[in-house]
């Protein structure tokens, strides 16, 4: 994960100076926040133990399968929202994306064959992408208005298209249902897109020009103006990427939920913001990675398991999510901002 | 004159397009009457007070996503209480939910301050938390409301001396609207914490130096729109009857409103009147869809369409306007 502040080792270079006994909590507390993604797996993992206390024996191969299948949606869906978080932006559309690329892509590979279907289902996606990215990046509309619009118009275009296909039906293609459920030698097969998918993220995002430009960009978009970039290619090419991630999350869905609706993957939306936020990337831009945002789905995957577990009715169990949510934010950004 | 139309240039141009909408249903539909006019308004109400909630927040620089979650909270819970309860009851049912949207909408704003996690996140979190809360009040639609309540918004207002042609054409829902949102808005507006809110939103840097309590502000910006929106709870209970646990479409109209009513969503600029007139726009153009017979799937497109094609514009607009 990468640091806002390459200058957090200088205190420790004084505290040799000055050889002063420091406390435990704060050396504790230090090395958390130069390693953020620490205090998460260890969450992480005190969300497994107080799983596997509740409901002894749970905590098993096939579990652990389950979860990551689970989670790996969410984990696309919030790198979306981690990259365009990272330019001070968010996306909102990723849902209706993800819903439409899935509907059409089961109901177009009824009468078409399977690699058609594909690009017509993958259209929409860098459709929504370019105009939000257009919106965003060259007229300057506010990036939770502009996605809020195209999914509303995504939605409506889609219930419209539902009617003209009502009665050719629709089937899951194979290839997607062993993508989304299959299972190969103890690992979901999803993680074949998943790990090459987060590790290009990864990448990107570390080592490329373009993964720096979206940290410049969310730091001081002025400043990168000046220095020459051009605000708006990199602000389509974005929204585009991210609308495209989203469409395939979409097909990865379907293959796992195998019940095409028009309100797939609206449920996702929430979540995936709440994952990158979680995961330490900051809503405000410049800050946080692909990394903490991967943790933070599953964090969220597994409380999901959790309250689901303790039974209890609907309404406590949201209520539960949105406390942990809001408490774990909050106290992650303590460690963080301790230094 | 001049002055007053560049500040309410974007005002005065929308309700030049609500007065050319009016034409246009004249026109589409010449039976378009005072009726009609009633159940837009009556229509309208729930919108309107979730659309002044939101404002309030972003004028103030930040935004409220809770607001169609709050108003669902609100109206089960009036919706419950006034259920087989005698019409006296809903005297105190009333002030009662009114004060818990104020005290929720505090605890928002008290949370974004206290834990210093970006607004956006607390009121998401605050949505699942109000959602699931709503669901535990009443699982499923249900409750009721006083009849005195229900009659509140219903039918017209009789001013005596008046013909009842004109009478007819003063629905009571829109007289409810502009008198809670005036006795809230006006001293609002003209008061030292209005101006704070407009400072805090505007810079909030620059509010603190000039000894503004940007904490203090923002809690109450935040509790005002949970007034708000305890107030469109209480209008989806009076004009359903009934209480529903699942929130509406509101927290995207909100938003969509306040942009297409000239507010900055960086905050700091804009008014009420602005994102009010809007609602009734959006509204009164779904009407039209309605009676042209176009297919309600399509309306949603043309009215996605028309948000995102207005919030360009508006946009290109200040991008020209500062060069």
């Amino acid at each position: 994960m990468r640091r806002a502040n390459p200058i957090a080792s200088h205190p420790m270079s004084t505290t040799a100076i000055t050889p002063a006994p420091i406390p435990l909590g704060r050396r504790v507390k230090r090395f958390m926040a130069d390693r953020p993604s620490v205090p998460l797996i260890i969450l992480l993992i005190i969300l497994v133990v107080i799983l596997q206390i509740l409901r002894p024996g749970i905590v098993n191969e096939r579990w652990i399968g389950n979860t990551i299948k689970f989670a790996i949606p969410l984990a696309i869906l919030a790198g979306c929202q981690t990259m365009t978080m990272l330019t001070g932006g968010i996306d909102l559309s990723v849902g209706t994306v993800a819903t439409m690329s899935a509907f059409i892509m089961a109901t177009q590979v009824v009468n078409q064959d399977p690699a058609v279907a594909f690009l017509l289902a993958m259209m929409p996606a860098v459709l929504i992408g370019l105009v939000n990215g257009i919106g965003v990046g060259v007229f300057r509309v506010h990036p939770l208005i502009m996605t809020l619009g195209t999914s509303l118009i995504g939605t409506g275009c889609l219930q419209v298209y539902q009617r003209t296909v009502i009665a050719s039906g629709a089937k899951i293609p194979d290839f997607l249902a062993w993508l989304g459920t299959g299972v190969t030698s103890g690992f979901p097969n999803a993680l074949l897109l998943f790990v090459p998918l987060a590790a290009l993220i990864v990448f990107t995002l570390a080592r490329t020009g373009f993964g720096r430009l979206l940290y410049a960009v969310g730091d001081n978009e002025r400043a990168t103006r000046l220095s020459g970039v051009q605000y708006w290619q990199v602000i389509t090419a974005l929204y585009i990427t991210s609308s495209v991630l989203a469409g395939i999350t979409g097909l990865l869905y379907i293959g796992l939920i195998k019940a095409p609706s028009l309100s797939l993957a609206e449920p996702l939306v929430l979540p995936s913001v709440a994952a990158a936020v979680i995961g330490g990337t900051s809503i405000f831009g410049g800050r946080g990675g692909y990394t903490g945002t991967i943790i933070g789905a599953l964090i969220l995957t597994v409380l999901t398991t959790l309250l689901t577990i303790l039974q209890m009715p609907e309404g406590a169990r949201r209520i539960l999510f949105g406390l942990i949510v809001l408490f774990v934010t909050a106290a992650y950004l303590r460690i963080v901002e301790e230094r | 004159m001049n002055h007053f139309l560049r500040r309410q240039g974007w005002v005065v141009g929308l309700f030049a397009l609500l007065i050319v909408l009016f034409i246009a249903t004249r026109i589409i539909q010449p039976a378009y009457g005072s009726n009609d006019f009633g159940s837009l308004a009556r229509a309208v109400l729930p919108y309107a007070f979730a659309v002044a909630a939101q404002t309030v927040v972003v004028i103030a620089g930040g935004i409220d996503l809770s607001v169609a979650a709050m108003m669902a909270l609100t109206s089960v819970t009036a919706a419950s209480m006034m259920a087989g309860a005698s019409e006296e009851y809903a005297l105190f049912v009333v002030p009662f939910v009114l004060a818990m949207g104020f005290a929720l909408g505090a605890l928002n704003g008290l949370l974004i301050v206290v834990t210093r996690v970006p607004d956006i996140v607390v009121t998401l979190a605050m949505l699942f938390v109000l959602q699931g809360a709503a669901l535990l009040v009443l699982d499923a639609p249900g409750g009721g409301a006083a009849e005195w309540l229900k009659a509140l918004i219903s039918g017209t207002v009789p001013i005596p001396g008046l013909p009842d042609a004109i009478d007819a054409w003063l629905p009571k829902a829109l007289l409810v609207l502009i008198v809670c949102l005036c006795i809230i808005w006006i001293p609002l507006r003209r008061s030292r914490l209005g101006l704070s809110i407009y400072a805090i939103g505007s810079s909030e840097l620059a509010a603190f130096r000039s000894g503004v309590p940007v904490k203090r502000t923002r809690i109450i910006a935040y509790a005002l729109s949970g007034l708000f929106a305890a107030f469109g709870g209480l209008a989806l209970t009076l004009s359903t009857g009934i209480g529903a646990p699942i929130p509406g479409p509101y927290l995207l109209a909100s938003v969509a409103a306040v942009v297409l009513g000239g507010v900055a969503l960086g905050g700091g600029k804009g008014g009420l009147l602005g994102p009010i007139v809007a609602v009734f726009v959006l509204r009164l153009v779904r009407t039209d869809l309605t009676l042209l017979a176009i297919d309600p799937n399509v309306t949603a497109i043309i009215e996605g369409l028309i948000m995102v094609a207005v919030v360009m514009f508006g946009a290109f607009i200040t991008m020209r306007g500062r060069q």
